[in-house]
C-alpha cells in the first residue's frame, strides 16, 4: 500500500510530460513595496498587461497542455478587477486555482465571490510576526493587521490557507512566533521562506542577508519543532541557498513542472528567467502553450541533463537537483550554463560564502523599496 | 541578539485511530486525471498520486458518509478477504501519513 509523488516528466524525452502547473503573473502592480520582491527590477506597467479575453484563452491552453493547477500571482493579483472572472474560467477549464496574495486588498465579500468562482486555496505572505516590523518591510501601514483579518476569513470560509513567511536578517529570530501565528490562524501549511536573492532581493542582499549565527539558530529551532508540528500544519522548509551545500531543485527542474507567464504574456520557464541573456522567449501571442512547452527554445535550453557541464554531468544527484538554479548560476558564477555555485562541488562555491559573509556583516537596513 | 524566541509547544498530534472520523482537508479533492490515467489527491500547490490500494482506503475511510475509520477497515477486510489486524495496521499507517501530509483532517 503506497502513495507516490508524481514523476510525470521523463528526462530529455522528445515529447516532454505535461507541466504540473502554470503560474500566471496577472500584474506587477502591488500596494506593498517589499525590498525582497521576486519580480524583475524592470516591472511591467499596467498598460502592458494582457486583457481578460487573452488570459482566458491562456487558461484554456493551460488545460490543453495538461497542467492541473493554476497559480494566480503577481505582483498583487487582486488589483485585477477580472480576478473572479478568471478563476471561474479556470474552474470551467478543469484547473485547480491557487491565489498567491498579499491579502491587503481582499475582504470577506470578495473572498466569497472568489470561492463561488471555484477558488480552492489562498496563500498569504507575512512580512513578520509583529505589525511594526511587517509594515516597515512591506512599506504599507496597517498591512499586517489586514492580512491577519483576511487569513481568518479564508479559514472561516473553508478555503485552504497557506502562510508564506519570508525570513531575513531583521525577523529571522522570530521564526517560532511566525509558526505560532500560522497555527493560531488555522493555516494548513506554512512555507518558511528564507529570502531568495533574485530581482529586488539581489539588489538589497547586503541589507537582508542573515548571519551564520542567526541562520544556525533558526535552523535548529525549526528542526526541533518539526516532530510536534507533524499532523498539525504542513511545513515547507528549505535551507537558504547561500548557506546550503547542495542546490535546490529549482522549479522542480527547468521546464519539467512549471510554466510562468508574465503580465505582458511572455512565457518563461521560471519567473526570473528573463535575467538570463541570450535566451529567446515567446509570448502567448506567438504560439500555444503546448507548442512552447514542447520545443520553445528557452524551455528546451536547460530541460533535462543534455546541457549540463561538469561537475553536474557525472554527478549522482543530477536527476534530483537538475543542476540547481540557472539564474543563480548566472548571478554568482557569471554564466547560466554553469553548475549552481550553491553546490559544494562547484568551483565557485567558495565565492558564495565570501559574498554571503560580506553581505551578512553589512550593518543597517538601507534597502531600496521596490517601486513601480 | 541571535536567540530565537521560544516556541509555544503543543502536544504531538496523535496517530489516526479507528474511532476517528476523517474528511478531506480544506482545498483537497479526489480527482481522476484522464490524460495521465491516474487518481490523485489534489491540494494546495500539490498533488499526490494514489495507487489502487490507497484509493480504496481513501474511498472506504474518508468522508461524511463513513461512520468512522474502523467501519472503513471492516469494509476493506471483507472486500480484500484479509486478516483484519493486518488491514487495520496498514490502513492506520497510510491515513496517518496522509493526515501528516495535509490531505486529511479529523
Amino acid at each position: 500500500m503506497s502513495c507516490a509523488l508524481p514523476a510525470f516528466a521523463a528526462a530529455d524525452a522528445a515529447e516532454p510530460a505535461p507541466p504540473f502547473a502554470v503560474l500566471m503573473e496577472l500584474t506587477h502592480r502591488c500596494p506593498l513595496r517589499c525590498p525582497y520582491c521576486s519580480n524583475p527590477v524592470a516591472l511591467d506597467p499596467a498598460s502592458a498587461e494582457l486583457d481578460t479575453a487573452t488570459w482566458k484563452r491562456v487558461l484554456d491552453e493551460a488545460a490543453d497542455v495538461g497542467a492541473l493547477q493554476v497559480h494566480f500571482s503577481g505582483g498583487e493579483p487582486c488589483v485585477r478587477k477580472d480576478l473572479e472572472e478568471l478563476v471561474a474560467h479556470a474552474t470551467d477549464a478543469g484547473l485547480y486555482s491557487n491565489l498567491i496574495t498579499s491579502a491587503v486588498l481582499l475582504d470577506p465579500p470578495r473572498l466569497a465571490r472568489l470561492q463561488a468562482a471555484g477558488l480552492q486555496h489562498v496563500q498569504i505572505s507575512l512580512q513578520d510576526s509583529e505589525a511594526a516590523g511587517a509594515d516597515r518591510v512591506g512599506g504599507f501601514r496597517g498591512g499586517h493587521a489586514k492580512k491577519l483579518e483576511v487569513a481568518r476569513a479564508v479559514v472561516a470560509q473553508g478555503l485552504a490557507l497557506t502562510i508564506n513567511a519570508v525570513l531575513h536578517r531583521h525577523n529571522i529570530e522570530r521564526v517560532n512566533d511566525v509558526i505560532d501565528l500560522a497555527l493560531d490562524l488555522g493555516a494548513g501549511r506554512i512555507e518558511i521562506a528564507n529570502v531568495q536573492y533574485y530581482g529586488w532581493a539581489l539588489a538589497n542582499r547586503a541589507a537582508l542577508m542573515p548571519s551564520r549565527e542567526q541562520l544556525l539558530a533558526m535552523d535548529a529551532a525549526v528542526r526541533a519543532r518539526l516532530p510536534e508540528l507533524a499532523g498539525r500544519i504542513v511545513v515547507d522548509y528549505v535551507v537558504p541557498d547561500y548557506y546550503a551545500r547542495r542546490p535546490k531543485s529549482c522549479m522542480g527542474g527547468w521546464a519539467r513542472r512549471f510554466m510562468n507567464i508574465n503580465p505582458r504574456g511572455r512565457v518563461l520557464p521560471c519567473h526570473a528567467a528573463e535575467t538570463i541573456p541570450g535566451l529567446e522567449f515567446e509570448t502567448v501571442h506567438d504560439r500555444s502553450l503546448s507548442a512552447i512547452w514542447r520545443d520553445g527554445p528557452a524551455f528546451v535550453r536547460y530541460r533535462g541533463t543534455h546541457w549540463m557541464p561538469e561537475p553536474c554531468q557525472s554527478c549522482d544527484h543530477k536527476e534530483e537537483d537538475w543542476g540547481g538554479c540557472r539564474c543563480q548560476a548566472l548571478a554568482l558564477a557569471g554564466s547560466a550554463d554553469d553548475a549552481d555555485p550553491v553546490c559544494e562541488r562547484s568551483p565557485f562555491h567558495a565565492e558564495v560564502a565570501e559574498v554571503r559573509d560580506r553581505d551578512a556583516a553589512a550593518l543597517g537596513t538601507d534597502w531600496t523599496y521596490r517601486g513601480l | 541578539m541571535n536567540a530565537v524566541t521560544p516556541a509555544i509547544a503543543p502536544d504531538p498530534a496523535p496517530a489516526i485511530a479507528e474511532t476517528d472520523r476523517l474528511r478531506l482537508a480544506p482545498g483537497v479533492m479526489l480527482r481522476n486525471d484522464r490524460r495521465r490515467d491516474q487518481w490523485m489527491l489534489m491540494g494546495p500547490e500539490r498533488l499526490l498520486v494514489l495507487d489502487d490500494m490507497a484509493l480504496a482506503v481513501v474511498r472506504a475511510c474518508v468522508g461524511p458518509e463513513v461512520a468512522d475509520v474502523g467501519a472503513g477497515i471492516d469494509r476493506l477486510t471483507v472486500e480484500y478477504d484479509a486478516a483484519r489486524a493486518e488491514v487495520a495496521a496498514d490502513v492506520l499507517e497510510l491515513l496517518t501519513d496522509l493526515r501528516n501530509k495535509g490531505y486529511l483532517v479529523r
